[in-house]
């Protein structure tokens, strides 16, 4: 099912949630939104949901106009941020709420047979006659995604899915989300704070500030060509230097960089740490090491420039270089953006 | 015995272990002992007197219908309070308290004026042929209006606590609102109300001061037992009271003894394992 949002409009009280935000998802897609907290990225998927409704604009299923269809009917499969299983109700009964309500009437043998390939499905045989209480955070997650398909969503929408769990059980469980979906071929949506889950799961990232879309692309668009510095900073570390632009060359201590479409003036240059080269002589912004941070795989080294910005940047291992060392710092592509 | 790192179990549990002998046990075995005076023979006679049964029936009938009324009225009462914002909300809140905090007596007198044959309540019903006063009725409007708030104040701090996603939950999954209320929100609510409607029903086995100015009082109709139990004591005939008394006891202690198993049935999913 491909879903549209056209030119969407949420307002609380007086605070605008979002601000006309328009977006395509085609079917069979993974599309992550991606945003700091307030971005209104939860907003934008509840409107999809039908669990809060937009105060302009319209939200298209396929071709039909979905916007004031109610959550019941709409089809769609939610993941909850925290599950919100139904604490009285066994793993077995949450999944198969969904299929007990529907108004297409299925016999119990045809249910709990559905409940077991569901169970099958995200890996949970056995443990259908537990409560929620008595199992773990990624099981909930994953009863949480079985009951959501239980009712076979047209779509299927996460509310920050892997927020509440440790590291290591996020990184498997997003390997098997993706999985999942590419198995079944469901449009799935889901909201995140977290880049690294946007960029490892999804096939599209729509990334928001402030409830405006700010970018949209491939991980691989999005992280190559970050469209602005705020997409540039939330994707990762970024460091930034204050440059001075004319005739589109960014200048900082003699050391110019080309800076295509932008201003004279004041601009920023932002690279990544791990793009620079440490260099005792030559080419480079002139700096002095403060500080070597040791990491398992890296170096993390902090250096300041002749008039005191700071730059952070990534060294191998054996880097031999201590605090106080003069240098010049070598930069790899660097990035400038009007201030 | 192993070292404890909170201070004050001796205190503490001596002043409780004191209170509770002194103000609960203590009066309770004088009762049964008073009771236990009377032979067997002349206990049951007491206690199986038709005087007596009749003020049984009366007053378990009428407690369950006043806790049937309350289960029905002080639930939507806590949903309206817990769910909706509007003006003098939390007026209505503070009011609820009211039965607790009024005299009892003082509630019956109200309730006798206001539903007596020309009392404001009492004219216009006495009109449509319905008496109040001096009914059963009478006893069952007394119950109610004593024992609402263990209702309301039970299953009030349980319905703020449930998460609005579940309902949420319910509606993506295509439920009815009746089907999440019956399948989602009641069954999480049937633990505190429960235990609501134990309290309202033991206070309405027990109450006393509201109803006799109501029910009119007259022997095999509107007699409640703990009346039965008092006009007893006026007659100084104490073990006939106390045997009375007795059963009253024994039903109380026959139904919390039952709730707390229904209680506990009903909690079973919050069980780790």
């Amino acid at each position: 099912m491909k879903i549209r949002l056209d030119t969407v409009v949420k307002t609380f009280d007086t605070f605008r949630a979002v601000h006309g935000v328009s977006l395509d998802i085609e079917s069979g897609e993974l599309v992550a939104l991606l945003g700091p907290s307030g971005s209104g990225k939860t907003t934008i998927l509840r409107m999809v949901a039908g669990l809060e409704f937009p105060d302009g604009g319209a939200i298209y299923f396929g071709d039909e106009n979905a916007t004031d269809i109610e959550v019941r009917h709409r089809g769609v499969g939610f993941v909850f941020q925290h599950y919100a299983l139904f604490p009285h109700m066994t793993v077995g009964e949450n999944i198969a709420f969904g299929m007990k309500v529907s108004k297409t009437k299925r016999s119990g043998s045809e249910i709990s047979e559905r409940v077991a390939h569901l169970l099958r499905l995200v890996q949970l045989e056995g443990l259908e006659d537990r409560f929620p209480a008595q199992i773990s955070g990624g099981q909930r997650q994953r009863v949480a995604l079985a009951r959501a398909l239980a009712v076979d969503p047209k779509v299927l929408l996460l509310d920050e899915p892997f927020g509440a769990l440790d590291a290591n059980v996020r990184r498997d469980l997003r390997r098997w989300l993706r999985k999942i979906h590419d198995e079944l071929g469901i449009t799935t949506l889901f909201v995140t704070h977290d880049q690294a889950e946007a960029l490892d799961l999804a096939d599209r990232v729509v990334i928001l500030d402030k409830g405006r879309i700010v970018q949209t692309g491939t991980p691989e668009e999005v992280c190559r060509a970050p469209a602005s510095a705020f997409v540039m900073n939330f994707l990762g570390d970024a460091n930034r230097l204050k440059v001075t632009v004319s005739d589109e060359k960014a200048q900082i201590h003699n050391v110019t960089f080309e800076a295509p479409d932008i201003a004279d003036g004041p601009a920023e240059l932002y690279f990544r740490p791990a793009d620079v080269t440490w260099r005792e002589d030559g080419h480079g912004i002139q700096a002095t090491i403060a500080r070597v941070i040791d990491r398992p795989d890296s170096r993390r080294v902090l250096a300041l420039t002749v008039d005191g910005q700071s730059i952070e940047f990534d060294a191998a291992p054996e880097f031999p270089f201590r605090a106080e060392t003069r240098g010049f710092v070598d930069i790899r592509r660097p990035r400038v953006y009007p201030a | 015995m192993a070292r404890r790192i909170l201070p004050g179990l001796s205190l503490t549990l001596g002043i409780t272990l004191m209170y509770v002998a002194i103000i609960v046990v203590l009066p309770l075995g004088a009762l049964i002992f008073k009771a236990a005076s009377l032979g067997p023979e002349d206990y049951w006679r007491i206690v199986s007197s038709e005087r007596a049964t009749a003020s049984y029936r009366v007053t378990i009938l009428c407690a369950l219908a006043a806790t049937l009324f309350n289960l029905v009225f002080g639930m939507a009462l806590a949903w309206v309070i817990v769910r909706y914002r509007f003006p003098g909300r939390r007026f209505i809140d503070a009011l609820v308290d009211l039965p607790f905090a009024l005299p009892t007596a003082v509630a019956g007198i109200a309730l006798t004026t206001l539903f007596a044959s020309n009392g404001w309540f009492g004219a216009p019903l006495a009109a449509i042929g319905i008496k109040v006063a001096y009914t059963p009725l009478g006893i069952i409007i007394a119950m109610a209006f004593t024992s609402l708030p263990f209702i309301v104040r039970t299953v009030q701090p349980v319905l703020e606590e449930l998460d609005p996603a579940l309902e949420e939950a319910g509606q993506t999954l295509g439920a009815s609102d009746l089907e999440i209320f019956l399948r989602v929100i009641l069954p999480q609510l049937a633990p505190a109300l429960l235990a609501g409607l134990s309290l309202s029903f033991a206070r309405s086995l027990g109450e006393f001061g509201a109803i006799i100015f109501i029910a009119g009082n007259q022997p095999f109709d509107t007699e409640i037992t703990a009346l039965l139990a008092f006009i007893r004591l006026e007659e100084y005939d104490y073990p006939a009271s106390a045997a009375i008394a007795s059963v009253m006891l024994i039903a109380a202690f026959t139904m919390l003894a039952i709730t707390n198993l229904l209680q506990a049935r009903a909690l079973r999913y919050t069980v780790k394992g």
